[in-house]
């Protein structure tokens, strides 16, 4: 509204608030029941126990008042942010934390309605006062959570990215690279990074790469790998990859990748058989052993 | 600066110092045909473990020298690619394909010894 400009308009804003902020610690109980009532039956928040939804709602019940009545957002922002580490990591969705903050909104809306509803005038201005800070609230909340989600899903990624690349040496000059997950721009090119750096430090001459842990391999994923084939027969290894599925071998031959310079065998075995030929060892067994 | 040629009872060891230019690139490629004639040898090394860079113009002389050595009757082996070049090479599409790569100096003596015996 134009008129909020109005440094009088402004002054009365304020007093409403604190009128409607007395309002809401007077029946902070009762609402609150209210919208934890709210809560269960449109069945959101169903992995907290009831207890728990109890005691985060009262503490976002007071945050909410506590905005009203400050107007600064940020102590709610480091509480949602912190109630989103907490629950996150338990499957509650972005849309039941929307849920029940809109929730909220209508339960305190419902509220000031039926107390002003002798008075149309006044509760018209109570509404624009109120709004507009609700509104706030809502979008703080939600995008905190989000931020949170975001963090932790760029924590977990790394964490995978560390995890899922090592170089292992097998026998003396063998390699033994097993890729897991989705073998994207950077993993791959990371990967082609640490094995010639162990194709270097371990002196190898041949290297299998096992891909049986990788769920699809689309043309991006192929040329990655031949690309780190040819690599290290520049450093003088030869590589032998193992492990592609019939799923995997049909889409590559459909999609027409060049894989004529690919030394494939079916399994991890075969391919340590391969290697192990290829480097002279020879692999008996031993009669005496049961 | 020419790139010194060394000889290794039947084998030439080319050992590039410093990052050369196209036309030192081709004053090796001309020393190592004529020498591997006059000393008869039966293969010859290229040692590039200094080179930050191999582009596409030394990669494609270094495929050539391959090719015209082995018209001579030398096999030829390319040593020290490191991880980085070998990478941006790899990107740049320059393999150098059909000819023989080694991690070092010891590998590829090592494989000229099984191929000539």
């Amino acid at each position: 509204m134009a008129a909020n400009h109005d440094p009088e308009t402004q002054k009365s804003t304020e007093s409403l608030l604190r009128e409607l902020v007395a309002h809401l610690r007077e029946n902070r109980n009762k609402l609150r029941e209210e919208w934890v009532n709210r809560i269960t039956e449109s069945r959101l928040l169903t992995a907290m126990t009831h207890e728990e939804i109890i005691a985060e709602t009262t503490s976002i019940y007071d945050n909410y008042v506590e905005v009203l009545a400050t107007g600064s957002v940020e102590a709610l922002e480091t509480y949602a942010r912190n109630l989103s580490e907490r629950i996150i990591p338990r499957g509650v969705e972005t849309s039941e934390v929307v849920g029940i903050v809109l929730l909220l909104r209508d339960v305190l809306a419902r509220s000031l309605f039926r107390k002003y509803q002798t008075d149309f005038h006044m509760l018209d201005r109570v509404l624009d006062a109120y709004e507009p800070a609700a509104n706030r609230i809502a979008v703080t909340v939600a995008s905190s959570f989000v931020q949170e989600r975001e963090r932790t899903i760029r924590l977990q990624q790394e964490a995978i990215r560390v995890l899922s690349t090592p170089v292992l040496q097998v026998r003396d000059r063998l390699l033994i690279l097993p890729i897991i997950g989705v073998l994207d721009s950077q993993r791959a090119r990371q990967l082609t990074e640490q094995l010639l750096r162990g194709i270097r430090a371990n002196r190898a001459k041949v290297v299998v790469i096992d891909i049986t842990g990788v769920p699809s391999v689309d043309s991006t994923a192929a040329n990655h790998i031949v690309q780190t084939v040819e690599a290290s027969r520049l450093m003088g290894a030869t590589v032998i990859v193992t492990g592609l599925s019939s799923e995997v071998a049909q889409t590559l031959v459909t999609i027409g990748v060049d894989l004529g310079k690919i030394n494939a065998l079916g399994d991890l075995q075969s391919g340590m058989e391969e290697a192990e030929r290829l480097l002279g060892y020879r692999v008996t067994l031993d009669p005496n052993v049961h | 600066m020419r790139v010194p040629i060394l000889r290794q009872a039947k084998y030439l060891i080319a050992s590039i110092q410093s990052a050369l230019t196209d036309q030192e690139l081709l004053q090796l490629r001309d020393d190592l045909l004529d020498q591997a004639g006059r000393y008869r040898a039966r293969g010859v090394v290229v040692d590039v473990t200094v080179l930050d860079v191999i582009d596409s113009f030394a990669a494609r002389t270094l495929r050539s020298i391959g090719h015209m050595l082995y018209l001579r009757g030398a096999e030829t082996v390319i040593v020290g690619i490191q991880p980085e070049v070998a990478i941006s090479m790899v990107q740049l599409g320059l393999d150098l394909e059909g000819i023989e790569t080694a991690l070092d100096l010891e590998e590829g003596l090592a494989w000229l010894d099984s191929r000539t015996g």
